[in-house]
């Protein structure tokens, strides 16, 4: 009776806690997409919501990826430099092997990634590096690498095969190829990090690392791990970047890593670890690029794109401290009431 | 991490924050010589003056980074102070503001928005790391909103010619007063005074330093203004030396100064570092960055070395410790 009263009420509380994170950007999204429409319906026409999606498509891949390193307690600030790499990598094979498969392609952008993130994992864990050192170290290295690499040259589009731009305007079923990746990729980290056992390792590493490894979680290979995600899934995006945009210079992505922030803060992932959802991040990346389309639509001048974005950092995580406040006040009385 | 915890006490941790200092003036005066002797025209007098007007934001914007480094915090919202700064300026001087008036506003402004950040992070206790990447788009956002996409150019001469000139008829840049005289301030306050010492008292242990009586809220919160009037300051000065007031002045420089910091021996999870080092890190930033520019190799390849530098800076003592302990 009492296991019963003691369980029920903290499950459904948590619940409802972590439904209202996300709930709170469904409800702004949807706010902003009703008085843009008011002024302007065509802001609901195909090919607007079409080129809002195919622009998310590549944040929320990022910042599904950073939501694993996040959650962790880490931060990958490398995953701009590292699409650029992969998007240049790509883009070159693609102009000498004209008849390479786009699945190939999107395998190989992984690739590139992933060896820059296990690298990132292995400084952080194995070197003992903070991640925010680490990864802006390598923000500057793959970056100059690319640079490096590419020169001044730039891939037009006339140059890459035109199996592959087709690809970046494909659809199936009505929904854009790119989007369909997109949501693959959350779905995937999604599934693993609620019900599988590495995924809730990883919340446990984020919560307490010190916990964490009493616990026999092999904290290491986890971290490498979730690195290697994070890196793989920014190749990833460089490919579709690629065939989004058809031009790429070893410019490409640049600054891209504090709008991936952005994202998952935003989307209710906690900078210190142990909570959040792929989710939340995903949805922060359609809250973000959807603002930066209705400005726009709303002909306010574009200049206040990125103050808006930075406001609303402030105001999403000064929402979660307050959650968070509340929550803890809520436990405490609990407590106190049962002892 | 519980490594580190248990060891403090060790003598040998202390030894290696000296050696690591040594170490880092170390290597940047060899490669000061060895940029004078094999590249042709670094040694030359008018190259010392771009090199000091090159190093000039991220030297002044160092001191403030690293004293809030060492309370285990973080400002990477610096370039875009810096940035709101240089717009606010040119803004002011196309409604025909005075420059006497204009400059004492930015350094205001400055203030106001160090405050900004102190509050989010002190009175609401948020972690500054998310705090002030959001400040770093607001702030930038803002400056875009002031200023457009634009340039103002007209900057009474007086005070352009001030920045890029020389003292007298001598190589030495009229800025390196700046510094110096900042550096001197900054040095003494973080290791010869009351407050220096709790500004690593609190990134030691911000509890201990509590029962110890300080307090640890109002000393973050005035090290965010110290660090907004720096940057603030760092604006007026790019933009009369560019004589250009652009919103987009001092884009990405928050990372380079991190870097600088950083490489200079400053402890990222607080408690641990010292100014020397932080300005020998700035100037072996600055002149390898310099060397290697005029043996032209590719401003962006630059971006190489000074990656592996960060990492390497907290590496290196790593595994160096490591190899010690074995």
């Amino acid at each position: 009776m009492t296991a019963v009263e003691l369980t029920a009420p903290k499950r459904s509380s948590l619940d409802f806690v972590l439904r209202a994170r996300e709930l709170g950007i469904i409800i702004a999204l949807a706010l902003l997409v009703a008085v843009t429409v008011i002024s302007n319906p065509r802001f609901l026409s195909g090919q607007s919501v079409r080129d809002i999606l195919l622009n998310t498509a590549i944040l929320a891949v990022l910042a599904v990826g950073q939501a694993v390193v996040v959650i962790t307690r880490n931060i990958d600030l490398s995953v701009g430099s590292v699409l650029g790499l992969s998007a240049f990598t790509v883009g070159t094979l693609l102009q000498n092997n004209p008849g390479l498969p786009v699945v190939l392609a999107l395998l190989i952008g992984a690739a590139v990634g992933g060896v820059c993130g296990v690298l990132n994992g292995v400084l952080v864990r194995y070197g003992k590096v903070p991640a925010l050192v680490v990864t802006l170290g390598t923000l500057y290295v793959v970056r100059g690498v690319t640079y490096f690499w590419a020169g001044g040259s730039q891939i037009n589009a006339d140059e890459l095969p035109p199996g592959f731009l087709s690809f970046g305007n494909a659809s199936l079923l009505g929904v854009p190829m790119l989007v369909l990746i997109a949501l693959v990729a959350l779905v995937v980290t999604a599934v693993v990090l609620r019900n599988y056992r590495v995924g809730r390792e990883l919340y446990a590493m984020g919560s307490s690392p010190q916990a964490a490894q009493l616990a026999g979680i092999p904290t290491g290979r986890r971290t490498v791990g979730a690195f290697l995600v994070s890196g793989a899934l920014a190749g990833v995006a460089g490919v579709l970047f690629a065939a989004r945009f058809g031009t790429i210079d070893a410019a490409a992505g640049t600054g891209m890593e504090l709008n991936v922030v952005a994202a998952v803060v935003v989307g209710g992932v906690a900078v210190f670890g142990g909570s959040g959802t792929v989710w939340g991040a995903a949805l922060g990346a359609l809250l973000l690029t959807t603002i930066g389309s209705a400005l726009a639509v709303l002909e306010i001048n574009q200049f206040w794109q990125q103050a808006i974005v930075g406001g609303l950092i402030l105001l999403a995580i000064g929402a979660d401290r307050l959650v968070a406040v509340r929550v803890a006040a809520g436990l405490k009385k609990r407590g106190s009431h049962v002892g | 991490m519980s490594a580190e915890l248990t060891e403090p006490t060790r003598v040998g941790r202390l030894n290696n924050l000296a050696n690591w200092n040594v170490a880092i003036i170390a290597i940047t005066v060899l490669v000061l010589i060895i940029a004078a002797a094999s590249v042709d025209s670094f040694g030359t007098g008018q190259n010392f003056g771009f090199l000091v007007l090159d190093l000039l934001p991220i030297a002044l914007v160092a001191l403030p980074m690293t004293m809030v480094i060492v309370t285990g915090e973080i400002d990477l919202s610096v370039a875009s102070t810096l940035g709101l700064s240089s717009a606010f300026m040119g803004y002011l001087w196309n409604a025909n503001q005075p420059i006497e008036t204009i400059i004492p506003l930015c350094l205001l402004l400055g203030a106001v928005l160090g405050a900004v950040n102190g509050f989010f992070v002190t009175v609401l206790g948020l972690p500054s790391l998310a705090v002030t990447i959001g400040t770093l788009a607001l702030y930038r956002g803002l400056a875009f909103v002031v200023l457009g996409d634009g340039a103002v150019a007209d900057f009474p001469s007086v005070y352009t010619d001030w920045v890029t000139g020389t003292i007298g008829s001598t190589p030495i840049p009229n800025v390196l007063i700046v510094i110096v005289v900042l550096a001197a301030i900054f040095g003494v306050i973080l290791h010869a005074t009351p407050i220096g010492r709790a500004v690593f008292a609190v990134g030691a242990g911000e509890q201990a330093a509590r029962f110890a009586g300080i307090r640890p809220g109002r000393l973050k919160f005035w090290l965010y203004v110290a660090s907004g009037v720096i940057s603030g300051l760092a604006g007026v000065l790019w933009t009369l030396r560019y004589s250009s007031a652009r919103a987009d002045n001092g884009a990405g420089l928050e990372l380079a100064v991190v870097a600088a910091v950083l490489l200079g021996g400053v402890s990222i999870f607080g408690g641990k570092g010292a100014l020397p080092g932080v300005i020998a890190g700035v100037v072996l930033l600055g002149s390898l960055q310099n060397a290697l520019r005029l043996s032209d190799v590719s401003n962006e390849a630059l971006n190489v070395v000074t990656g592996v530098l960060l990492i390497a800076s907290v590496l290196g003592p790593n595994l160096a410790n490591r190899l010690r302990r074995t």
